[in-house]
């Protein structure tokens, strides 16, 4: 489960006009369209990076997808259904934390279980998916108490506890560290492997989209349509750098001294 | 908080110390050197002197707890009421629509305003004082509260949509934990204006009360009963704030403290 299919994909947005002309009418409200036409299909499993400069309505994609915003006209699919709004069969990753600050990791993970009945089993599965990003000994901390990365790393582990179809990444890795990127990328890639989710990630990162994705699919400036919609068929883990062996290696070398093991 | 790091915590504890000392003193000189009548100004020793007799007679301590009593009350019930309406307001655009207007109205009308209507409908006693209290507390409360339910950042609502939060769970959740430490800092405020009503309150309807020992001094020319009174409602006040300023310490509640 996770299909997604666009069917001439239309949003635009009002931007009301406050001031008066000279002549005291007031000019209409100017539609600005941040997505136009679009069409685009994701498998169900597939991993698709978006790209596209900034402003350029991807993030509105994802917001639709996710049932928090709705198209202006066109239509989109999930499964073969309309989205009616948002639900925790597809579960958004925020750019900045989306994690609830009043709580500590363990409740934040736990949003997604709270309605298990068994106790017992219902803290072995929190415990499971915080051990699964590495957060095991930080249940009890609060997200302030947690670096950029973990506090990304928690937000991972509280969607895929829900065990959602799709999962919406809208910019992970922005304002991490470059080794953390590094890390959280290499993360992604194997969770996807490992848990076989669609997932759809909005990157302004050439090297992020074609190292992992399964499909890249690029906007153009708005009004956004679709200008590359391109399948890897590359296995993992994918190197881009490898045009010059000897630095390549050492690249190499530096990237496993520092905790990254698929030089990337 | 980073400049007050600097210091050391005996420079923090000595420096209050050493203002008072110089309050004192002026407070001494004044007295003694320029004003030069125990009646109009009693300085420190006197008043001191009248304080350790009101002590010992109980009837400093038997003021004190009747003013704190309405405070508690009235702050208590404001908070009650005005918590939960300033949530209402601020997630109902129906219910803000229809009650923004009558409150706005209403919150600068002075509690001390309202004297002659509470004496009216209370009659003589604690309630009139309880009720002042009330109203100059309730305002101040819900405005704080609505304001506060506005800026709280969009994402939760949108992570509680998300996780298919129902309506109860969004304000258990999200709104309360999400509001409290502004909560908090506006009880602060607030407190702090309820005690200085009560002092007013207590001027008109009661027979107790720190501001009824002061009303009661100045009819019999005690100027050092009346010092002594302001004093103990300093104190308190004092007081009242460090709890208040405590309870924003509390882990849960002091999320906000550090975040961007």
């Amino acid at each position: 489960m996770g299909h997604i299919q666009t069917d001439n994909l239309c949003r635009e947005f009002v931007n009301r006009r406050k001031k008066k002309r000279e002549d005291g009418k007031y000019l209409p409200d100017e539609k600005v369209s941040v997505l136009e036409d679009i069409n685009i299909e994701v498998e169900d499993g597939e991993m698709v990076c978006l790209l596209g400069p900034s402003g350029c309505g991807k993030s509105t994609l994802l917001r639709i997808i996710a049932g928090f915003d709705k198209q202006t006209s066109g239509s989109i699919l999930i499964d073969g259904k309309e989205i009616t709004g948002p639900s925790s069969d597809n579960i958004f990753v925020f750019q900045h934390s989306g994690l609830l600050p009043w709580m500590t990791v363990w409740q934040n993970v736990e949003l997604g279980l709270r309605h298990m009945e068994d106790a017992e089993e219902k803290r072995s599965e929190i415990q499971e998916y915080i051990e699964m990003v590495e957060l095991d000994g930080f249940e009890d901390h609060y997200p302030r108490q947690l670096s950029g990365g973990m506090q990304r790393r928690a937000e991972l582990a509280r969607a895929l506890a829900v065990n959602p179809d799709i999962l919406i990444m809208d910019e992970p890795f922005s304002g991490l560290d470059f080794l953390t990127h590094m890390k959280m990328r290499e993360e992604v890639v194997n969770m996807h492997q490992f848990l076989g989710k669609t997932i759809l990630i909005v990157t302004h990162d050439i090297d992020d989209a074609l190292i992992m994705g399964d499909r890249v699919v690029v906007f153009s400036k708005r009004p956004s349509q679709v200008k590359m919609n391109r399948k890897l068929d590359f296995p993992h883990p994918r190197i881009v750098f490898n045009k010059q062996t000897e630095l390549s290696k050492l690249r190499d070398e530096l990237f496993l001294m520092l905790g990254v093991s698929y030089a990337v | 908080m980073m400049k007050t790091e600097t210091h050391s915590t005996l420079t923090k504890s000595i420096a209050p110390v050493l203002s008072f000392t110089v309050l004192v003193l002026v407070w001494e000189l004044t007295a003694r050197l320029i004003v030069r009548d125990a009646d109009v100004l009693p300085g420190p020793f006197k008043v001191l002197e009248s304080m350790i007799e009101l002590t010992v007679t109980g009837s400093l301590f038997k003021h004190t707890v009747a003013s704190l009593f309405r405070v508690t009350w009235g702050f208590y019930i404001a908070a009650m009421l005005g918590i939960p309406l300033g949530i209402i307001l601020g997630r109902s655009r129906i219910a803000s629509m229809m009650l923004n207007p009558i409150i706005n109205f209403l919150r600068p009308i002075s509690p001390l305003a309202w004297i002659p209507m509470a004496m009216l409908w209370f009659g003589i006693g604690d309630q009139p004082a309880v009720f002042l209290i009330f109203l100059s507390s309730f305002f101040p409360i819900v405005v704080a509260t609505t304001v506060a339910v506005h800026s709280i950042n969009p994402t939760y609502f949108y992570v509680a949509a998300n996780f298919n939060f129902s309506r109860k769970e969004v304000i258990q959740k999200i709104v309360i934990p999400a509001i409290i430490p502004e909560i908090i800092t506006a009880l602060r405020l607030t407190v702090t204006i309820a005690w200085i009503v009560v002092v007013a309150a207590e001027m008109i309807a009661v027979q107790s009360g720190l501001g009824y020992l002061i009303l009661d001094s100045r009819n019999g020319f005690r100027m050092d009963y009346v010092m002594d009174g302001m004093i103990v409602i300093g104190l308190i006040g004092l007081y009242l704030d460090y709890i208040m300023r405590r309870l924003g310490r509390i882990e849960s509640a002091s999320w906000g403290i550090g975040q961007a």
